[in-house]
């Protein structure tokens, strides 16, 4: 009987399951057995086991994208954070005003890529952009931020966080409802300044929500593709370049889906092993607070 | 030295009155508790003293200086929240010292003030534990204690048995008594039950409807009630209220109630207003359940509380007033019954139209 149950169960997911096989399961599968092979366009290819690995390690353009990945990581996630609490932070009370500054901080996340990066093309252009514009107001000649290496990342990163920072604050805004209104009540009894209510009230209770931020802000930076190649085009020669925009244009620019397959596995083991390091690290400083 | 003084204070949220000319004077090291019902404003004038609300008229002394223009921290008051309100992260320790460090005690005064507070509280046990993982009592008792170490001038308790169940509210009931006796400080507590006011307090503040209806010790609460607001609301079960007429003259007032029962009361008649109509009170203690031979009254029985210690009659008399009485613990009534009464007007209460209360003398 036990086992007609099973089957009857097992019935009920099979659809699911048979869907979750087919257009996840497989194509990761599939992904997986690619890179082992020299593909192309047309025809199965040929397997040749890691060599797709390693011409990746000693091409020069994978490495300058996963730098450039790396960096535009870093210059976005903790300045992402940061603003993100600050906005909750401010917009946390239940004015009217609030809640339509909570309206209008959010509406950058509902927007697509394309229109953040038209916006921001008008925005960051020298010849005649708001930047070059306010510039020129100062009598400053206006920076090239799309066409000089050196500015083209802080760029994507400005973009980035003004596309991405309504959601991070929504969570941010939902941990600080959660912390009691009569904690903060005692803390003003202790004497405690703003400072310190912020450093040893309101961020600990925080503490699990800022993890979330970073983790999964990481994680999506690392992919960010679509900003650098409608801004930039990975330019100036490659400077904007990211990982991902690097495996699509092997994939669908020169056709080697063996090859883009691999930098695709390459780039999941590097997040996989990031975000587990984070997690790893918010154990141990958890542990060294005295744990919960 | 007067400890805390309440001059005038007003507050309102939005176009609605909370408390309206509140006006109160506490004694060094005195127990008050404000005892009111849910949304009566006691609440309010807690927070309005330890400076988590700002009246909107009125001061607020303690010991000789004017706290209400202070921020919370700095007015020499500790309060003990509801939910205690500790801080969830931080160990006992770290709670208890958060108010110390911030108000820059020497660290060893901080550790001396910590461990008196554990041994008297005794929660040494519990110093590097976490809030949650404590009982709720422990968490009590936490809270209590980061109140202590402060040393204030001042305990504010905001409901502070509310959370426990009924076994440990006993016990802390009773702690609670005996901390009053090692502080050296007037604590307040606000509380909606009559009996942890009239065990723990020395003064109780009955306050309703925005204001103070009357001020003094339990038992004076109990005995004089000054209003029939104070006289319903403390004693359980509640007085009863029977209208009456004003018969004969005499130096005492002698009442007839509807079912025609005359009560020669012990109150004064040279205090009462010039009316005919006034209402008796009789808490269930001065109607006894009795023989027919001694009896001023008769009822029917509508229910029987049997308390273990004695048992509550609820009655009514033969022209439908309802009225509670007292019978032994052993009683065998049932609903239904005709019973004999006998009003014991000595223990009586008169109350006038506009409710203001009258008393026999000397009790």
């Amino acid at each position: 009987m036990t086992s007609a149950r099973d089957w009857r169960g097992l019935l009920f997911v099979a659809p699911f399951l048979l869907l979750y096989s087919v257009i996840l399961i497989f194509p990761l599968l599939r992904g997986v057995w690619l890179s082992f092979n020299q593909v192309d366009l047309f025809g199965d290819g040929h397997f040749v086991g890691l060599g797709n690995y390693a011409r990746l390690l000693n091409d020069p353009i994978f490495g300058t994208s996963l730098i450039n990945t790396f960096e535009v990581t870093l210059m976005i996630v903790p300045a992402l954070t940061i603003i993100a609490l600050g906005l909750a932070m401010a917009l946390n009370r239940g004015s009217r005003n609030a809640a339509i500054f909570r309206g209008i901080f959010f509406s950058s996340a509902v927007l697509s890529v394309t229109i953040v990066t038209l916006i921001w093309r008008f925005v960051l252009a020298p010849d005649a952009g708001l930047l070059g514009e306010l510039w020129k107001a100062f009598g400053w000649q206006p920076l090239p931020f799309l066409s000089d290496e050196n500015l083209v990342l802080p760029a994507l990163a400005i973009t980035t966080i003004w596309w991405s920072v309504g959601f991070p604050m929504l969570l941010f805004l939902a941990g600080l409802q959660q912390i009691p209104g009569d904690m903060y009540e005692a803390a003003a009894l202790d004497n405690a300044s703003r400072w310190t209510t912020f450093s040893r009230i309101t961020l600990p209770s925080l503490r699990r929500t800022v993890v979330l931020v970073v983790m999964l802000q990481t994680a999506a930076q690392l992919q960010l593709f679509g900003q650098s190649q409608l801004l930039t085009a990975g330019g100036p020669s490659g400077a904007s370049r990211t990982a991902v925009l690097f495996l699509f244009e092997t994939a669908f620019g020169r056709w080697e889906l063996g090859y883009a397959s691999a930098a695709a596995e390459l780039l999941f083991l590097i997040i996989l092993a990031v975000t587990i390091t984070q997690y790893w690290a918010t154990g141990r400083a958890t542990a060294a607070q005295g744990g919960r | 030295m007067a400890s805390l003084e309440l001059k005038g204070v007003r507050k309102s949220f939005g176009s609605t009155l909370i408390l309206e000319d509140v006006s109160l004077t506490l004694d060094a090291r005195e127990f008050v508790a404000f005892l009111g019902p849910s949304g009566s404003g006691k609440s309010t004038l807690l927070r309005i003293i330890a400076g988590l609300e700002t009246a909107d008229a009125g001061e607020v002394w303690l010991e000789s200086f004017r706290i209400d223009p202070l921020p919370p921290g700095e007015r020499g008051v500790a309060m003990v929240f509801q939910h205690y309100a500790l801080y969830p992260h931080m160990s006992v320790r770290e709670n208890m010292a958060f108010g110390l460090r911030n108000a820059r005690v020497p660290k060893d005064e901080i550790e001396r003030r910590i461990a008196d507070a554990a041994r008297v509280l005794e929660i040494e046990p519990l110093l590097d534990r976490k809030p949650g993982e404590m009982s709720g009592g422990q968490r009590q008792r936490v809270a209590i204690g980061r109140a202590l170490v402060k040393e204030p001038k001042l305990f504010l308790l905001d409901e502070p048995l509310s959370n426990l169940d009924a076994a440990l509210r006993l016990r802390t009931r009773v702690e609670l008594a005996q901390l009053k006796q090692r502080v050296d400080a007037a604590v307040i507590m606000v509380t909606h039950d009559q009996a942890e006011a009239m065990t723990l307090a020395d003064r109780i503040v009955v306050i309703n409807d925005r204001t103070i209806q009357q001020v003094g010790p339990p038992m004076e609460i109990y005995n004089r009630p000054a209003n029939v607001f104070v006289a319903q609301f403390v004693g359980s079960p509640a007085m009863t209220l029977v209208p009456a007429q004003l018969a004969e003259n005499g130096d005492y007032a002698t009442l007839k109630i509807g079912d025609g029962t005359v009560v020669e009361t012990r109150v004064p008649r040279d205090r009462l207003p010039p009316s005919a109509h006034f209402r008796l009170g009789l808490r269930p203690e001065a109607v006894r359940v009795v023989g027919s031979g001694e009896a001023t009254s008769k009822a029917k029985v509508e229910l029987v509380e049997r308390l273990g210690e004695r048992t509550l009659v609820y009655a009514r008399l033969g022209d439908g007033q309802p009225i509670t009485a007292e019978d032994q613990r052993d009683s065998r009534l049932k609903i239904g019954d005709e019973i004999a009464l006998r009003i014991d007007g000595a223990a009586a209460h008169v109350f006038d139209a506009d409710g203001a209360g009258y008393h026999r003398t000397g009790a």
